[in-house]
């Protein structure tokens, strides 16, 4: 029982500290709630599914930014579509760097930076982003895992 | 499953709501999906737009609501928004991740009942029902509105209408009691009774809708109303205010598919039915917000985007006696910029098709008569005030004030008023019935601004015919005088005032043909009052003589903004209120 406590704990802390460094916010809590005996792994899926989505997202976004001409507009929409992704399950960080991904990129006068330099530099940022916020779910999962497989239970 | 909810969710409603839910996101969807299992709901869900208009298409009344994403890679969120209230008349949620302000706007234009922002919590979702049942009662108190206005009309109206009245009589009283039945059982809550209520919903479905187009083309648009197309259709369960809805909704979406082809301006489309005629002193319903984009066809009934009704006639039906003359609606100030976004005679068309003689403007839309029917149905248009069409309406009427008001025209060069020339203000409000808006003129018999418009109004080839033709001059000025006398408002429907707000504002400007939009829609009979909305330039004169209206100034349009509030000056404002409006 021992294992399972120290689990727990691990789990909680580490929980915790998602939604305080801001990988994580309060959409992430609806879609727990939202498991039930029902859809006993929803969260799992939805990331899931999320990070399906998200690299394909970002392939495509990359694509349209190594075009000789970029389409600005088309750069817009599939970020617009990122920032509506990441706000299904709640990941914050990602939301953020993509609403600055979109300012930055509108802005007009910054000098020395040409858009789609700006664009790249933005989209770097998303990538690291995605790539955190999927560190720390996999994490997440794997510790959840480790404690149902030792017999103990989520805490809600 | 029957008609209408089936019989488990007497009990439980909300619970058991059938709900469709359009994403492109998976992720979103089976969040969605999710969470509204959870609140009791049957979901489908669907991840293209176009798979959905096809299942909403096969099982007609198979849904009760539609929770769509704005932005989708197939088809437009509010197109698709559209293409549900014309077709289906369902309420339409909307969401997105954007919560600006101009996007939510949109979409309540197009007659969303609801814009919602992700990330969308539970609660949110709980509570959908209630645009499912608050367009329930919507329907059947503007039946019930409809009908006693129509009641009204028959009394008063011409020849043209005596067929129709007379028909409508009988059935008026029934389907009133029946629906005030209805209604009571809704109270009530038991949906049972939704299916065998007498206002079952129409359900639109593709083969019915070609019948009705074609019924539409046969007659001519011009001359087209509910009756007549009903005739053509022969379908006999159809009754003519199922008609007269869905040809508005459809007069709308017309007008927007032109406005989007001709106009890239984005005026506001017409305000749908919300828009209240607010009380006569200053909300002229016609709110220069009127979305023409899209008709609000979710909303019912009224988006009349003038758009719509450009290019076709659209019957106006002036409520006899009571308006006097054409209302030419005087942008009284040139700065309230008439969001006429006209942009050319075609673009009117969209909106305002009201312009039927003007034989200028390529799209020219003649109301003969505007169905006042139609606009019955959906009596609100908020106009704002600031455009109040020059609608006078002789007696009490409500008036309605010419859409025009809240456009701004923009009028790159003032072109002599465009011919637009709204009559559109005439729609006579059920007069009876649910006016929700004050007439924005109710008063304008006493009003009699005159204003000369320096530059000719377009109006004047309205071909009014007996029934009040909302003549909107997009493109030319034509003295619409001429045009406007002979105007006889047969009964001029709120609609037609949504109508040709939304034309006004789909009016670009540009040739400041427009200008004449919001004051001239509103020719009736003879006496012409015109309602000075305070333009700057426009010497009002009292007079009756519609040639005045000609006159529209066209510079009153000066400025198309795209922004379509036209705040009425408060100066300008108070010229009307003098007995402008019709509490």
């Amino acid at each position: 029982m021992d294992g399972v406590a120290q689990l727990q704990k691990q789990l909680v802390d580490f929980t915790d500290s998602l939604f305080q460094e801001g990988f994580l916010d309060e959409q992430f809590n609806q879609l727990q709630q939202l498991q039930d005996e029902s859809n006993p792994d929803f969260v799992v899926e939805v990331v899931s599914l999320f990070f399906e989505d998200s690299e394909r997202l970002l392939n495509e976004l990359a694509k349209a930014l190594e075009q000789k001409t970029i389409d600005f507009r088309k750069v817009d929409a599939h970020v617009h579509q990122f920032k509506g992704s990441s706000s299904s399950i709640g990941a914050q960080r990602v939301q953020k760097v993509c609403i600055a991904f979109r300012n930055y990129c509108e802005e007009q006068n910054i000098e020395g930076v040409k858009p789609w330099h700006r664009c790249l530099k933005c989209l770097q940022q998303v990538k690291l982003e995605y790539s955190l916020v999927k560190n720390k779910l996999e994490t997440l999962f794997k510790i959840e895992k480790q404690l149902i497989a030792a017999g103990g239970s989520i805490p809600t | 499953m029957e008609n209408g909810f089936p019989s488990t969710r007497n009990d439980s409603f909300p619970a058991g709501l059938r709900v469709l839910v359009v994403d492109d996101d998976p992720t979103w969807l089976k969040i969605l999906e999710k969470m509204l299992k959870k609140c009791s709901y049957e979901v489908t869900t669907c991840g293209l737009a176009r798979d959905a208009l096809n299942l909403l298409r096969e099982r007609k009344d198979g849904y009760d609501i539609v929770i769509s994403d704005v932005n989708m890679p197939d088809m437009d969120g509010f197109k698709l928004l559209e293409h549900v209230g014309l077709e289906m008349d369902l309420p339409v949620i909307m969401m997105s991740v954007d919560g600006e302000t101009s996007r939510v706007m949109k979409g309540v234009q197009h007659g969303a009942c609801d814009y919602l922002l992700k990330p969308i919590r539970m609660k949110e979702l709980r509570n959908i029902w209630q645009h499912v049942f608050r367009k329930k009662i919507h329907e059947i108190r503007d039946i019930e509105g409809h009908e006693s206005f129509e009641g009204i009309q028959i009394s008063r109206n011409g020849s043209d209408l005596s067929d129709d009245g007379h028909m409508f009589c009988g059935e008026d009283m029934t389907s009133i009691k029946k629906r005030k039945d209805f209604d009571n059982k809704y109270d009530e809550k038991d949906l049972g009774d939704h299916s065998s209520s007498k206002k079952h919903r129409v359900v639109w479905s593709v083969d019915l809708h070609q019948k009705f187009v074609k019924a539409v083309n046969q007659i001519g648009f011009d001359k087209v109303g509910p009756k007549k197309i009903l005739d053509l259709m022969n379908v006999p369960w159809l009754t003519r205010e199922n008609v007269a809805s869905h040809l508005q909704k459809y007069r709308l979406y017309l007008s927007r598919l032109q406005k989007e082809s001709d106009l890239k301006a984005s005026f506001g489309g017409i305000k749908h039915p919300d828009m209240h005629l607010k009380d006569p002193a200053g909300s002229f319903g016609l709110q220069s917000s009127i979305n023409t984009n899209q008709n609000d066809v979710a909303n019912g009934r009224f988006q009349f985007s003038a758009h719509k009704l450009f290019g076709q006639d659209v019957n106006v039906k002036i409520q006899e006696g009571d308006l006097k003359g054409i209302f030419s609606e005087h942008m009284p100030d040139t700065k309230k910029t008439l969001n006429a976004d006209n942009p050319d005679p075609q673009e009117t068309s969209s909106h305002m098709s009201f312009d039927h003689s003007f034989a200028t403007l390529g799209s020219e839309v003649n109301y003969e008569a505007f169905d006042c029917h139609i606009w019955n149905e959906a009596p609100k248009i908020e106009l704002k005030r600031e455009h109040k069409p020059l609608l006078q309406l002789e007696d009490g009427f409500s008036q309605l004030p010419p859409c025009a008001p809240e456009h701004h025209v923009k009028t790159d060069k003032l072109h002599p008023v465009p011919s637009v020339t709204s009559g559109l203000s005439l729609t006579a409000r059920d007069v009876s019935g649910p006016i929700k808006n004050e007439p924005l003129y109710a008063e304008y018999q006493g009003n009699r601004v005159s204003h000369v418009s320096p530059k000719k109004c377009a109006i004047e080839s309205f071909p009014i015919q007996s029934k009040g033709h909302m003549v909107v001059n997009h493109q030319s000025y034509e003295p619409v005088s001429t045009a406007i006398s002979s105007m006889k408002p047969q009964g001029f429907n709120l609609s037609c005032l949504t109508d040709f707000d939304y034309c006004q504002r789909n009016l670009k400007a540009s040739d400041s043909t427009l200008a004449p939009f919001n004051e001239t829609a509103c020719l009736l009979q003879g006496d012409f009052h015109n309602k000075y909305f305070g333009l700057p330039n426009i010497e009002f004169t009292d007079c009756n003589d519609p040639s005045f209206i000609a006159e529209i100034p066209v510079h009153w349009y000066d400025t198309l903004t795209s922004d379509y509030e036209c705040p009425l000056d408060p100066t300008e404002y108070s010229i009307f209120d003098q007995g402008l409006f019709i509490a």
